[in-house]
């Protein structure tokens, strides 16, 4: 009976599950002023060493090395890079208008590091003296907050391709627009299914809810779409085609250089860290450490600064997938783009939200609270039944869709007339194999032995 | 035909990602890039690089001054001028066995194309090319390579000249081998 009250307690929805756990009463002004010093410097290095990283790793999977002069193994790149855009001129066209065009590539910039102050970073630690997590702040919607900062930053985008006064960075502009907009519908819907398990959108209060089970392996269809639409979101290839500088040269950067491209340059980077952070943060557990080596030492390596390591990890594979698809991918087409964003994978999650919602109200007993014994442990009946109905519903879908691809393929194969007048387009035309011309008595022999 | 190249399930499966494969392998593999500057690649034995003027053992040219390598080239790089070894005393001196030498040599490495045809046309095998191929600058003068750019360098046993001939030869001696290094 106790442990059944537990368990109510546990799941009932009148008690405040979603605030944040982290624990700021302990943390000064002044050590949130340098724990958001420490993370602009920490997003600053970290884009100076992935673009460095991206570079050489492209180069290996092409079989070239890669930038190796400047510094050792070529670190140092990036840098001298950095300091040609400083020192190249700074062009600001005819039809621009001026005052959008300096805002933007500033705007753009400035709210790609915005999002990161809600990612713990680690667990609770201890700073100057005080007891303060490795988080800038935390939200009771904090995950709301990076949605909504990516959606603002993509104004800096659109401005940008506006107030250039050029074709092309129009074009590349209204792109982006579209591409942000849909990719971040997909997005937040496959978020939904990490909020409805972990009951909460604070980012501390997700990677709490993952100290069993990451959500990655409850949520991997959630995972993949996130993956494949933060992808859309940073405009990297395959899809950067607000960018693409095969059909727009440069897409809505065109006309910028010196800095402001700089802002650019920098702003995709690390919205590449932003949304490979918060992927960590949902999907792979945060800061925790990798299941084995969590059980080391009763918990150590889940303590203290470690959390940053293992979050420092997270993200760098995240780094190294995105540079992975970059070197083995082509650039999509914008209309096939757009179909797979609205026509795959919108409805594709709203069913998989719909049908976690399900998992999840059937496993906390709102759809009936019989227990069965099931492959050796207690399960609720409810959840046995959803999930037998999905896998009726994924089977039949499958069917249905198969059928209908068959029958396309059908109807697409070519009909070739058995007998054909050589010709009807004013020029002749010789036979396919085992054609007959029209007119001649015999079958054309000839033409069938060879075919 | 499609039927053939069909795979198993997995590589059917997996066949619309099998480019990252191909990407993540290839990492692995070794980098054909050369590091050029830092490391240089030996090139063949009988690749065309830069002329070279040569010299007979004790150190006096090869080069008699006959312009065939001249009227053989193509793209009129090189320029020649012959004049008469002076054996008097008082005089020029002599630079090579036999009637003339090259007072003047030049090539013009703007307008040579490294055919080869100077050396197929050269009667004493004076001039050959070495398998020296850095030859870029930034001034056209510079790229105008005279005689004394061009003459092999003194080995040991040679001496500079104007000196006369080797003691007891004539110019005969000199294409039979006769003459070796030092030799007064």
């Amino acid at each position: 009976m106790i442990l059944l009250h537990a368990l109510a307690a546990a799941t009932d929805p009148t008690l405040p599950r979603d605030n944040p756990i982290t624990d700021f009463s302990d943390t000064p002004w002044w050590l949130s002023l340098v724990k958001a010093l420490l993370l602009f410097v920490f997003l600053l290095l970290n884009t100076l060493i992935v673009i460095w990283f991206e570079r050489r790793v492209i180069g290996r999977m092409q079989q070239r090395p890669g930038p190796n002069r400047t510094g050792p193994f070529g670190l140092l790149q990036t840098l001298a890079d950095g300091v040609k855009l400083a020192l190249k001129e700074d062009l600001t066209p005819k039809n621009a208008d001026k005052l959008i065009f300096i805002l933007a590539p500033a705007f753009f910039g400035a709210l790609a590091f915005v999002s990161f102050a809600i990612i713990p970073l680690g667990p609770t630690v201890s700073m100057f003296g005080h007891q303060t997590p490795l988080q800038l702040t935390d939200l009771p919607v904090a995950v709301l907050l990076v949605l909504a900062v990516a959606g603002v930053g993509a104004y800096g985008v659109v401005l940008a391709g506006w107030s250039s006064g050029s074709t092309y960075p129009l074009l590349g502009g209204l792109r982006s627009t579209a591409q942000i907009i849909s990719y971040e519908i997909a997005m937040g819907l496959a978020l939904v299914a990490v909020f409805l398990y972990s009951g909460s959108m604070s980012t501390s209060q997700i990677v709490e809810s993952q100290k069993d089970l990451w959500h990655i392996v409850p949520l991997i269809i959630s995972f993949v779409i996130y993956v494949i639409t933060m992808v859309g979101e940073t405009n990297r290839l395959p899809f950067d085609l607000a960018e693409g500088e095969g059909e727009l040269t440069g897409g809505f950067h065109t006309e910028y250089s010196s800095l402001k491209f700089a802002m650019f340059f920098l702003g995709e980077y690390v919205n590449m860290f932003t949304v490979s952070a918060l992927a960590t943060t949902c999907f792979l557990g945060g800061w925790q450490a990798p299941p084995g080596i969590a059980a080391i030492n009763d918990g150590m390596f889940n303590h203290g600064w470690w959390g940053l390591l293992w979050f420092f990890l997270k993200i760098w594979a995240f780094m190294f997938f995105f540079v992975w698809l970059r070197g083995s991918l082509p650039r999509t087409r914008y209309d096939q783009f757009m179909r797979f964003g609205w026509k795959f994978l919108i409805p594709g999650t709203l069913v998989w939200v719909i049908a976690v919602a399900f998992l999840k109200a059937a496993d906390n007993g709102y759809l009936g609270e019989k227990t069965v014994s099931f492959l050796g442990a207690d399960r609720r009946l409810a959840s046995l039944i959803v999930i037998g109905v999905l896998a009726l519903l994924v089977l039949a879908a499958t069917w249905i869709w198969e059928g209908k691809a068959s029958a396309r393929a059908e109807a697409a194969k070519p009909v070739i007339p058995d007998v054909i007048d050589p010709y009807a387009g004013g020029y002749p035309v010789p036979p396919l194999p085992g054609q007959r011309l029209a007119g001649s008595e015999s079958t054309n022999t000839k033409a069938v032995i060879h075919g | 035909m499609a039927e053939k190249d069909k795979g198993g399930f997995f590589s059917e499966m997996f066949a619309p990602v099998g480019g990252f494969g191909v990407t993540f392998a290839t990492m692995f593999r070794k980098v054909k890039t050369e590091e050029y500057p830092e490391v240089k690649r030996p090139t063949q034995p009988r690749f065309h690089g830069r002329h070279q003027l040569n010299r007979h053992p004790d150190g006096l040219e090869k080069c008699v001054g006959c312009e065939l390598c001249a009227w053989a080239c193509p793209a009129d790089a090189i320029m020649v001028e012959g004049a008469n070894n002076d054996d008097t005393p008082g005089g020029t001196g002599r630079f090579s066995p036999g009637e003339r030498y090259g007072r003047i040599y030049q090539i013009n490495y703007l307008r040579c194309i490294f055919c080869g045809l100077c050396i197929e046309a050269c009667p004493t095998r004076a001039l050959t090319m070495t398998n020296f191929y850095e030859l870029a600058d930034d001034s056209r003068a510079d790229l105008i390579f005279t005689k004394e750019q061009l003459l092999a360098p003194l080995q040991p046993g040679m001496h500079t000249p104007p000196h006369p001939m080797a003691q007891g030869m004539e110019e005969r001696d000199y294409y039979q081998g006769k003459v070796d290094g030092g030799t007064r």
